[in-house]
């Protein structure tokens, strides 16, 4: 990723080749136009994997920058999500300050998680956010004031004059919002904070031996990862119009890692792509009986082996496996292979390319 | 009051000691905390329900089914996928256990169904014994002394036969081990096998208590980690007292302070052990070599 023969100023540069002016602006046209193309009900679908893209580009920055475990992002999507709704409900604060306030709390709580397992070598992270997810849920179905088991109601939300009703209007601000959020990213990906968390996840060690105070820098990802993840919280609420505790289970959080696993850990485009897919597979989850050949193929062997009519839970199954395999044949997932291939691709025009490539400054 | 919250605290601490031992075993061996120990007792107790309830086997047989079955889960799962990764970085191991149990909780799911069933049991939950002022349920007496013997019978094991003695020269440096003599990779193999056997009985334990459904050991594996934490993640004795312990914590917060945030208690004790004392009450703090 990072190239030794750039400087400084051309890291941080937020556009670095000349193609990528085209490449944004073809994006962005083909974001705007999206919903005036596609039927309403797929607009919601949209929506969905745009609250998903932004919660892969938190989990990136913790799992792919600095190499920590997550199992607790489905109690930060709560945090986010019920923080701005209160505010909303109980404090009339606008639609858009409650976003940022739903950010803030969010990674105040990441901040509380992380300050002491993340002082410490090993598992723990992972260990504590098992029981933080698991908590937030309890608490959550067990206060009047979250709601209960019953779940709030989300108030109509208004960005300054324009009210956001009908899923295009709030398509624009999600996908506006994860836009913004994923250059932001990319731009931090390449400051001096990026490359301590990207030293910190190739050695720890190494990393503190080079300056680096590897407690804060681990507490900070994992503050900036848990903020991201409240803003997707509170944009999920605005989507679906209503949340429960029942939304943000233990399951929820290990998609949240199948997909920057399955994209690529420590790429955004990964995460990226990696979120979108998910994302759909999440929200379809017995999409599969509806694929051409295999679908009724597996539905013949669930009725068969299985006894039950349909797939239920079979797109978990498929969740499983990705991770499974992934680990397997690619740790680096989606991204991990596009790399092999330019690199097969490379090789076939010249030898001489591999030099180059194999330096320290190579992945 | 007090007598009786401390006997059922030590039955839900007998379940909460058996899933910290298996986890504490494997996490000796491999330095890879098994988050999938939970959903492979899951799977391993749906297998005695379905021979149970569709073949209508004896309590015996289905259980004895079971638990093979559970050897032979652990130990494919640690040859036919952890052994192979391609970077068998920490990261990966963790992530690998990870999607393991989301495969297995949706086999689950997709076999059985979410519906929570009941599990027959030869022991029942609603008889009650009285010793003086406190009455305990059969299945709690029999939890505890079913748990109690098999910790014993695993640290008998461990200190006594040689295999035993191998699993444990293999936990404290696998290189010194295979230059002795022992079968290194074998052993790793077994010590999952042991580990998810473990867990497969606190899984039987747990289904007649509650129902059985794909979420049965999601709070147990909670527990364990919990009880691990708490007692020293390096340490199976001390590990099996952090399970007693939060047994007896969490009946006690739940009698006296609040019902309904009682499973709250094993997420702080996690936070305050690792902010005050994170090797564990009985752990040493174990230095990483570079």
């Amino acid at each position: 990723m990072i190239e030794p023969t750039r400087d400084h100023y051309q890291d941080i540069r937020l556009f670095t080749a000349r193609g990528s002016w085209i490449k944004l602006i073809l994006l962005l046209v083909v974001l705007v136009s999206l919903p005036l193309l596609l039927p309403g009900y797929r607009v919601f679908t949209l929506n969905y994997m745009a609250v998903f893209v932004i919660v892969g580009l938190g989990m990136n920055v913790l799992v792919g920058y600095t190499g920590q475990v997550s199992l607790g992002h489905a109690g930060f999507l709560a945090i986010g999500a019920y923080t701005m709704v209160l505010l909303m409900t109980r404090l009339a604060v606008p639609f858009p300050l409650a976003l940022v306030m739903a950010g803030f709390v969010s990674a105040f709580f990441g901040f509380l998680l992380g300050l002491p397992a993340l002082r410490l070598a090993g598992p723990y992270l992972a260990i504590a956010t098992l029981g933080f997810g698991l908590a937030v849920t309890q608490i959550i179905a067990h206060s009047a004031l979250f709601g209960g088991h019953m779940g709030l109601v989300v108030p109509d939300a208004t960005v300054g004059p324009f009210p956001l009703s009908g899923d295009v209007s709030k398509y624009y601000v999600i996908v506006g919002i994860t836009f913004v959020l994923a250059l932001g990213v990319r731009n931090l990906s390449v400051t001096r904070v990026g490359r301590a968390f990207r030293a910190i996840s190739d050695s720890e060690i190494a990393a503190a031996t080079m300056g680096v105070d590897v407690a804060y820098y681990k507490t900070l990802s994992f503050a900036v990862s848990a903020a991201l993840t409240g803003v997707a919280g509170g944009l999920l609420a605005l989507m679906t119009g209503f949340i429960s505790p029942g939304v943000f289970t233990f399951t929820l959080s290990l998609m949240f890692l199948a997909m920057v696993v399955f994209g690529g850990l420590g790429s955004i485009t990964g995460a990226v792509l990696g979120s979108i897919v998910m994302g759909y597979l999440n929200l379809e989850m017995d999409a599969f009986q509806e694929l051409p050949v295999l679908g009724p193929a597996l539905e013949g062997f669930s009725e068969r082996f299985m006894s039950t009519v349909g797939l239920p839970n079979f797109g978990w199954v498929v969740t499983g496996m990705l991770i499974v395999f992934t680990i397997l044949i690619e740790p680096r997932g989606l991204y991990g292979l596009w790399i092999r291939a330019l690199d097969t691709t490379k090789r076939s025009k010249s030898t001489d390319a591999d030099l180059s490539r194999s330096g320290p400054g190579a992945d | 009051m007090l007598p009786q919250v401390l006997a059922s605290g030590l039955s839900a601490g007998s379940i909460y000691a058996l899933m910290a031992l298996a986890l504490v075993i494997t996490y000796k061996t491999t330095e890879v905390p098994n988050f999938a120990q939970g959903d492979m007792a899951m799977v391993s107790a749906f297998i005695a329900y379905m021979f149970l309830t569709d073949f209508e086997t004896g309590f015996i047989f289905a259980f004895g089914v079971a638990l093979v079955f559970a050897f032979l889960l652990g130990v494919g799962f640690e040859g036919l996928l952890l052994r192979r990764m391609r970077k068998p970085t920490h990261l990966n191991l963790i992530i690998m256990t990870l999607g393991f149990t989301l495969a297995l909780f949706g086999f689950a799911g997709w076999k059985w169904g979410a519906d929570q069933r009941h599990f027959p049991f030869p022991i029942s939950a609603n008889e009650v014994i009285r010793f003086g002022s406190v009455s305990i349920s059969t299945l709690s007496v029999a939890t505890i002394l079913i748990a109690g013997i098999l910790m014993l019978l695993v640290f008998v094991f461990f200190r006594f036969t040689k295999l035993g003695v191998a699993m444990q020269a293999t936990q404290q440096d696998p290189i010194a081990a295979r230059i002795n003599g022992v079968p290194a990779r074998a052993v790793v193999g077994l010590t999952f096998g042991i580990s998810s056997v473990i867990g497969t009985v606190a899984a039987l334990l747990t289904a007649p208590l509650i129902t059985l459904d794909p979420t049965l050991m999601w709070d147990a594996l909670l527990k364990g980690f919990a009880a691990a934490v708490l007692g020293g993640l390096n340490t199976p004795v001390g590990a099996v007292l952090g399970g007693y312990l939060l047994g007896v914590i969490e009946n006690l917060f739940g009698a006296y302070v609040s019902v309904e945030f009682k499973s709250v208690v094993a997420f702080l004790i996690i936070v305050i052990v690792l902010w005050f004392k994170p090797s564990g009450l009985f752990g040493r703090h174990h230095e990483r070599k570079v």
